[in-house]
């Protein structure tokens, strides 16, 4: 088995009085879809926030293919592969939707401002604009590019998010609750392209509420309570671990 | 070609202009041409959302380094125009570090706290400075032949024209950044931070560059400037320049290239026109104030959404000022 692509080592980040993540550790695989579950205020999004740069852990460490990242700052991360969507629809909602992108493809094609000034980037630029017309292509998005994507529908303002992201070719992607505000017919069509998107060797980190889109997309799935890791697992034993049960419905049957 | 033709008639009345003018007025037009390199070199360091109120003491650093380097030191004038622009981008660069820490209000603070303090070194500093009665002679632009046409810089007409063709080439740069990949990444860092990092975009650094290149134009602003009317002192460059400028952005707007440019001309067509001619030039802030109340309120997006209006669609670059959703 190859070595984890991405580790979460004893994390910890306090918030004043408040513990939202609390020694928590898992491992994911390189290639594979991994969920990370738990009831809301569980810690999810604090968890990517600090594996994304956004914090610095109080305690603990994040390594990526063996290497330190936490404390690095966010663009720092995103330069070394990991990159995230947002929980809410956080798009440059001023800009149209070919330009979102474009800032998607930033870290393959950076902008130089003398080759800007002096007119020889055109390829650059022209690289970058196929990038980020691929990108939309992918999430089917290519008739809206000249839209504003804050006019744009929920479900596609989610899509774009990740369009932005895949931009980027990341080695890992963390998406924070991408189905949400999606349509069944939506939701079903974005779990399909995150499995041609894994099977492209990206490895996801995959936030989410929909319990039937987790249980019918991940390979592996940590779910965390308080901060903490309460079980790990394959759907199926996710599905009817107890205390996976206890956490989310309080006694009932099923999580899905 | 319909674009060429346009931009040539332009420029055809931009060099007939003077002619129809009295002497007083050209020597206005000179001031406002500059003005128009300090308010578009303003709105570049808005692209990335900060707003500043030190620039036009970075304006007055490029009019003193230049004015000291050619008197002390003899530099050709062109040359130190030129030096002058790298001294306020380089000036700019060493406050970018502590103002780079801070944010909105605290950012607009702190870059007046650091405009204060440089104003204060003049006053202090009799040498090399001049104390508060500043610099006096600065050595003027030298005159020079250029075939079809001879500068004399006597004359308000000749600087104009220099000084056109330097804001002409200025505002052509500021342009091809604004229009390219840097640009958008500008205007990234400014509507969602968080996302542009997210994408590998190095916030601080990009927020740095606009930063340094808008103080470097704004510094040649100032030069031009020093070398025309051949004396400064610390308070050509007080914080009630600093107003004006800030009126000429904001009743412009800040969504277009053009927008600042536009409150900069109607606002001095204003003044020199309405005011001066009525006899209320003594009462410029207040009306300038009340301006500036009146178009917040009325024309929260400035004079180019009028323009905007009428070639409606035509050029639309976004302007919702709304707020990007907040961290979670
Ligand atoms: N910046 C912050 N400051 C203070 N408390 C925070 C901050 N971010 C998250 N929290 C708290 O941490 C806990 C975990 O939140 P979060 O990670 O958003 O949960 P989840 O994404 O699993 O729903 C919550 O109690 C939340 O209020
Ligand atoms: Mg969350």
């Amino acid at each position: 088995m190859s070595p984890p692509v991405l580790e979460i080592d004893n994390l910890t980040m306090r918030f004043g009085g408040l513990t939202a993540i609390d020694r928590l550790s898992f491992k994911v695989e390189r290639g594979a879809i991994h969920g990370l579950i738990g009831p809301n205020g569980a810690g999810k999004t604090t968890t990517f926030n600090v594996v994304s740069g956004f914090y610095k852990p109080t305690g603990g460490e994040v390594r990526l293919r063996g290497e330190t990242i936490s404390g690095l700052r966010m663009f720092e991360v995103a330069r070394r592969g990991v990159v995230r969507t947002f929980q809410h629809s956080t798009l440059f909602a001023e800009l149209t939707v070919l330009e979102n992108v474009l800032i998607g493809t930033h870290m393959s094609f950076p902008p130089n401002i003398f080759a800007a000034m002096a007119g020889v980037d055109k390829a650059n630029r022209r690289a970058a604009r196929a990038r980020a017309e691929e990108a939309l292509e992918f999430f089917g998005l290519s008739g809206l590019s000249d839209e504003l994507a804050g006019d744009l529908p929920h479900g596609h303002q989610r899509a774009l998010g990740m369009a932005v992201a895949l931009a980027a070719r990341p080695d890992v992607v963390l998406l924070d609750e991408p189905f949400t505000g999606m349509n069944p017919e939506e939701t079903r069509r974005m779990m399909e392209l995150m499995v041609k998107l894994r099977n492209t060797g990206v490895t996801i980190l995959l936030v989410e509420h929909d319990m039937h889109a987790i249980m019918g997309l991940c390979d592996r799935i940590t779910c965390m309570s308080f901060g903490r890791l309460l079980a790990e697992g394959n759907p199926q034993e996710i599905r009817h671990h107890p205390d996976v049960i206890e956490a989310y419905l309080g006694g009932a049957r099923h999580v899905a | 070609m319909a674009k060429l033709a346009t931009l040539l008639g332009f420029g055809a009345i931009l060099l007939a202009l003077p002619h129809a003018l009295s002497f007083s007025q050209q020597e206005i037009l000179v001031f406002l041409t500059i003005n128009v390199l300090l308010v578009a070199s303003y709105r570049l360091l808005t692209l990335t959302g900060e707003w500043s109120l030190g620039h036009v003491v970075i304006m007055g650093v490029g009019a003193y380094a230049s004015a000291l380097l050619s008197k002390r030191l003899g530099i050709y004038v062109p040359a130190a125009m030129l030096l002058g622009a790298v001294t306020a981008a380089m000036i700019a660069l060493a406050l970018s570090f502590p103002l780079f820490r801070m944010k909105g209000f605290y950012f607009l603070i702190g870059s007046f706290a650091a405009g204060e303090i440089i104003r204060l070194l003049w006053k202090r500093f009799r040498d090399p400075f001049g104390g508060p009665k500043g610099i006096k002679k600065i050595d003027p632009m030298p005159d020079f032949d250029i075939g079809i046409y001879a500068f004399d810089f006597f004359e308000p007409i000749s600087y104009y024209y220099f000084a056109l063709a330097v804001v002409g080439v200025s505002l052509w740069v500021m342009w091809r950044i604004e229009r390219s990949p840097v640009g958008l990444t500008f205007h990234a860092v400014h509507w969602q931070d968080r996302l542009a990092e997210a994408s590998g975009v190095n916030v601080r650094a990009y927020r740095t560059l606009a930063f340094v290149l808008a103080s470097g134009f704004a510094g040649l602003s100032g030069a031009l400037l020093a070398h025309y009317i051949g004396t400064i002192n610390p308070n050509s460059f007080d914080v009630e320049q600093m107003v004006f400028v800030l009126t000429w952005t904001i009743v412009g707007g800040t969504a277009t290239f053009y927008g600042p440019i536009l409150g900069c001309v109607v606002l001095t067509i204003l003044n020199e026109i309405v005011l001066r001619e009525a006899g209320f030039e003594q009462m410029r802030p207040l009306i300038y104030g009340l301006i500036l109340i009146l178009s917040v309120l009325f024309m929260p997006k400035g004079l180019e959404s009028l323009v905007r209006g009428a070639f409606s669609g035509r050029n639309a670059r976004k302007n919702s000022a709304g707020e990007t959703e907040a961290m979670e």
